[in-house]
């Protein structure tokens, strides 16, 4: 029934994600040999053709009866008698991914070559950028769950190497591997899911999986539940939600394509789409579908207050890009799969734009990333102010721009959803009033009033700049009327079981959803006057206990510091010896001890042979005189 | 008569190196690795060419030995020895590339030493009379611990004076296991018998069977090595010259694994299966001990041993869930490992020859000035803590997947080594490569190129492609 193909029936396909990894190794052998013309054509050429072999995809698919294409390039290995093959399989959910993955990344990949021009580990950098679209577009395509976790580890990797690309610096080195190890923690509970999926089910494929889920349970199975809960850990640490999302303000140290390629549009969304895959087998357990969407909820309340209080311009769209994912995590929950994934995509588009636009503006002003000491900056880089503000209007989601039609479309189907409800509907409310509010005192702080630093005279930052812009507009043309572009996927998702009934909502609810954004520009637009009409003037940050727990994304790195990290590193410190190996060397003392002793004995000296002899035969003779008596 | 050949073949010029080397400079390198190579062709042809399927055990020779106490010259091979014995012949290749320019002292007898340890570690794999099993036993042990007394580091004779009383020790209580099961057979058969086909067919009583199974067990556990009896490995690694180290970690523990698999597993399996979940228990703690010891660590060389503890410990655990999944992943980490542990320990040597220095502490930022180096350490490092794509993902992913199904609550815990993995990997590659430059070094040269190379691309390829060794085993199984 589905057109399983092999290698030489889809090449399109089954070569896809293997541009970019012959392009990775390419870069990786010659290295410095290349010039910067060179591995920027091996690079982008190889996405170029992912790329295009994507389009080419989508457009075949359109063709194929269930709309689902597979092809099979070799049996990996089997457990028991599944087979787990390395084969990828494309419908509308991965069609979605792929493009997202390879278009976006395109662009992003157009603009690091240009942003990195100078570094002297150019070709480094842009081979790891390749190997992470190989990665991700093995993710994305994965007909199992095994291929689909070799994505996913893969992906892990690449973002470790990705953060701690300037790895001289104690800092980066930190925040990767912080990264890798805290992601490590989601997948391990992956892989235990995995394990119990398998002996539930016996295969691991995703179809199969969905459909004997479906056939075999009841909705509320004990099994179900403990899967769909653990693959939501590894979707939260990949995700970076509650409770795993501390890693990625840190992973900021990275470059800033690096932010917007992994860490914003392609590999942080990665538990969505898990989750949305595994669709389902979440229907089956309701109680998941509520924690799903719970984290969500509270992420995205917790990111955005964390999110007001940030000084710097990277960290303040990190906390904005977990915040917009737990709005997908959101949708997930309540059941709105379409509306999540429709986030996702809309996402990729103006966070990729809003990274890439800061990180323009921070190249001009030499790496300054604090918004305190910027100011202004609408006056010196319009074009950029331009771009940044089309980036926040879709984030604060105004009505028109792609971030609108996404996030409505989330928040219309809360209220009467079954695993959501009113409460969460208010929680998606007050996260929109909070990403406007944020959305404007970055704004501000940055964009408008006059310079707080000194400017660099004679910069020729203008022709720097203008070389980046190409892929920006691209990005802010899809930000804009992104909205417009119709996804269809009925035909992934298993229809929610109970028909959502809209005729019983409030009438107010689309009105006050559609206005909350206003009240905050609004609030914002008095509220930080002072940001908005400086005149150069330093202006002094909030030093509150309050102000700086809530940057430091409240306390969670401080929490796990104590309770997890430190007792390990004491336990490994205490126990550096080896306990055991201790133990079992008492005997080697105990042997040393009586060697000693015995020696001792030993000595070669006559008047304690005589002694001894003499003590000898005193303890013999009472033995024996005792012995008769 | 091939591994007859062979072995012959490797100790006649382990001598001959040993001699030359006093008439040619230089000239003892190069017999070993034409033996080596010479004979590594010589066993995949003949592999190859005989008629004989090694689906199950198949006699190759059989002579009287010790005739009086029926004690025979017997020689078997199913494909877990090949396996076992293909990846042998490989990591001795490695081995002699890595001493290339690294032993000045007392060239002709270390080759010597080091061929006689290969030949004792091929006749482990093959011996099919347990007395015969239990003389390559010892043949392989005393040349390793001349290597390591003698090439060693700094601590070099309390480690091999350690790794010898250990062993020892351990193979002390299976020899008399080996005597009891050998009366045993007296007792039921009226005829004294070493052979173990003969041991097979007999139907020992579980009363019995849990004593003689215990003492194969011990001996076979410090040898793999498992908690709570792993502390000689991180001294004897730490202080082995850099081939010891390769050999150790590549193929020595294995033959723990192996004689788990022949000896106690498919000999006992009642009482193993008795014992099954104390063990599980054991590899459990080796995996999740050995990965926090291996964090702990500031030498480059102890952090890898602690580290072969933690994956021995998968191998135990899946080997004692008596699951065909779990079997097949047993294996496929054993082969893991021995690429990988080579690779770490190979990486140790190079840059120990570089900095003169193990400690971690005084090393990073090295990948700027040997980004090459750099690249195949962290590659090797991802293969240690299980990355997908490297072999040792498939051998954990099936032993976990396939233990499991009989020890949930167990391989939960299990689990979470895939964490303890990922931090002490991330610290070994990150003191080492990464932060502030500290010394300049050399980038690899080409030797080192190949050692690294090729032992990168057998794990690709076993992690991409683990059918090839899968192939062999669709009719072997734990039932």
């Amino acid at each position: 029934m589905i057109n399983s193909y092999s290698f030489f029936e889809s090449p399109i396909l089954a070569l896809l994600p293997f541009y970019p990894l012959l392009s990775f190794l390419l870069l990786i052998t010659f290295a410095k040999r290349l010039s910067w013309s060179q591995a920027s054509f091996l690079s982008i050429g190889a996405i170029g053709l992912s790329a295009l072999s994507s389009a080419v995809m989508v457009y075949q698919l359109q063709d194929q009866d269930f709309q689902i294409i597979t092809v099979t390039l070799w049996s990996w290995f089997s457990v028991g008698n599944a087979q787990v093959n390395v084969s990828f399989y494309l419908d509308a959910l991965s069609s979605v991914m792929m493009m997202v993955v390879s278009g976006v990344g395109l662009l992003i990949h157009i603009y690091a070559a240009a942003y990195m021009k100078t570094d002297e580990n150019f070709s480094r950098f842009m081979a790891y950028m390749n190997l992470f679209i190989v990665a991700m577009l093995i993710l994305v395509l994965a007909d199992n769950l095994v291929l689909l976790y070799l994505g996913w580890e893969g992906v892990g990797l690449c973002s470790f190497l990705l953060i701690g690309f300037w790895y001289q610096e104690k800092a980066n080195v930190l925040a990767a591997r912080k990264a890798f190890i805290v992601t490590r923690i989601g997948d391990t509970a992956m892989a235990i899911g995995l394990f119990m999926l398998f002996s539930a089910l016996g295969v691991l494929n995703i179809v199969d999986v969905n459909q004997m889920a479906q056939n075999s349970w009841q909705v509320g199975n004990e099994s179900a539940y403990w899967i769909a809960l653990l693959l939501l850990g590894g979707a939260v640490g990949k995700s970076a939600q509650l409770p795993l999302q501390t890693w990625l303000p840190d992973a900021m140290a990275g470059p800033t394509p690096v932010s917007a390629l992994i860490h914003a549009a392609t590999m942080v969304t990665a538990g969505v789409y898990l989750i949305a895959r595994m669709n389902g087998l979440f229907l089956l357990a309701p109680e998941v579908m509520q924690y799903v969407a719970w984290l969500g909820a509270f992420t995205l309340l917790l990111a955005g207050v964390a999110a007001l209080v940030q000084t710097d311009i990277k960290r303040v769209l990190a906390y904005s890009t977990m915040s917009q994912i737990g709005y997908m995590m959101l949708a997930l929950g309540a059941g709105a799969w379409s509306a999540g994934v429709f986030h996702l995509m809309t996402h990729a588009f103006f966070k990729a734009l809003l990274f890439l636009t800061a990180g323009s503006v921070i190249l001009a002003l030499h790496h300054q990333q604090n918004l305190f000491k910027m100011g202004g900056l609408s006056k010196r880089f319009p074009i950029e102010t331009g771009l940044f503000f089309i980036g926040l209007i879709c984030l604060v989601a105004l009505p028109g721009t792609s971030g609108f039609f996404s996030k409505e479309a989330i928040i219309a189907e809360l209220w009467s959803s079954p695993t959501a409800g009113a409460g969460l509907w208010w929680c998606a409310i007050i996260g929109a009033l909070l990403t406007s509010i944020y959305s404007c005192r970055l704004f501000f702080l940055a964009f408008l009033g006059q310079n707080r630093e000194e400017m660099h005279k004679n910069d020729s930052v203008g022709d720097e700049l203008s070389r980046l812009r190409l892929p920006l507009i691209f990005l802010a043309v899809l930000s804009l009327f992104g909205g417009l572009i119709s996804l269809d996927l009925s035909s992934v998702f298993i229809a929610n079981t109970s028909i959502i009934e809209h005729s019983k909502e409030p009438s107010w609810l689309h009105p006050v959803a559609i206005t909350t954004p206003f009240i905050g520009i609004v609030f914002s637009w008095f509220y930080f006057k002072q940001y908005r009409r400086n005149t150069g003037k330093p202006i002094v940050e909030s030093q509150t206990a309050f102000v700086k727990f809530c940057r430091n994304g409240l306390g969670f790195d401080t929490l796990y510091y104590s309770c997890l990290v430190r007792p390990y590193c004491w336990l490994a410190k205490v126990n550096r010896l080896d306990i055991i190996d201790q133990i079992i060397m008492l005997n080697a003392w105990y042997i040393t001890l009586w060697h000693d002793a015995l020696s001792a004995l030993q000595n070669g000296k006559l008047r304690w042979y005589a002694a001894a002899l003499g003590l000898g035969v005193v303890c013999l003779a009472g033995v024996l005189i005792g012995g008769n008596s | 008569m091939i591994i007859t050949i062979i072995m012959i073949g490797l100790l006649i010029s382990g001598t001959l190196a040993w001699f030359s080397e006093g008439i040619k400079v230089n000239s003892a390198r190069w017999i070993a690795i034409y033996t080596v190579f010479g004979f590594f062709v010589f066993f995949v042809t003949s592999i190859i060419l005989t008629p004989l399927s090694f689906n199950e055990l198949t006699l190759l020779t059989r002579l009287p030995w010790i005739d009086s106490l029926h004690i025979e010259y017997a020689i078997a091979l199913d494909y877990l020895s090949i396996i076992l014995i293909l990846l042998t012949f490989f990591l001795a290749i490695i081995c002699i590339l890595v001493s290339w320019q690294e032993i000045t002292d007392k060239k002709g007898f270390y080759y010597f030493n080091l061929l006689a340890t290969f030949a004792g570690i091929i006749g482990v794999f093959s011996a099919t009379d347990l007395f015969l099993f239990f003389f390559f036993w010892e043949v392989m042990l005393l040349p390793m611990t001349a290597l390591i007394a003698i090439w060693g580091h700094e601590n070099r004779y309390f480690a091999a004076i350690k790794f010898f009383i250990f062993t020892q020790i351990s193979s002390l209580l299976m020899l008399v296991a080996i005597i009891a099961m050998a009366y045993f057979h007296y007792s039921q058969t009226g005829r004294m018998s070493f052979f173990y086909p003969d041991w097979l067919s007999l139907n020992v009583p579980i009363e019995i069977s849990r004593y003689i199974m215990l003492g194969f067990f011990i001996a076979f556990a410090v040898k793999l090595p498992s908690f709570p009896v792993h502390s000689w490995l991180p001294d004897a690694h730490t202080q082995a010259p850099t081939a010891g180290s390769v050999l150790l970690a590549g193929v020595l523990l294995k033959t723990g694994a192996y004689g788990l698999i022949r000896f106690v597993i498919f000999l006992f399996p009642q009482a193993a299966t008795e014992f099954a979940p104390i063990a599980a228990l054991l590899g459990v703690i080796s995996i999740l001990y050995g990965a926090k010891m291996a964090f702990a660590q500031t030498d480059f060389k102890r952090l890898v041993a602690y580290s072969s503890i933690s994956h021995m410990g998968f191998v135990m655990l899946a080997l004692f869930s008596f699951n065909t999944i779990a079997y097949q992943g047993a294996i496929i980490t054993l082969v893991a490992h021995g690429l990988s542990s080579a690779a770490l320990f190979s990486m140790a040597g190079m840059i120990y020859s570089r900095l003169h220095t193990r400690d971690l502490n005084n090393m990073g930022g090295l990948w700027s000035s040997a980004p090459r180096m750099g690249g195949f350490a962290l590659a090797f490092a991802a293969a240690a803590f299980g990355l997908p794509g490297l072999a040792n993902f498939v051998g954990e992913f099936l032993s976990l997947v396939g233990a499991y199904q009989v020890f949930p609550v167990t391989v939960i815990f299990a689990t979470f080594g895939l964490v303890g993995s990922a931090i002490y990997g991330m610290v070994l590659f990150q003191r080492c490569f990464q932060g502030p430059a500290s010394e300049e070094i050399v980038d690899l040269s080409a030797r080192e190129l190949v050692i690294s190379g090729s032992l990168f691309i057998m794990l690709v390829i076993f992690g991409l492609y683990p059918n090839l060794l899968f192939s062999y085993f669709t009719q072997i199984g734990i039932n």
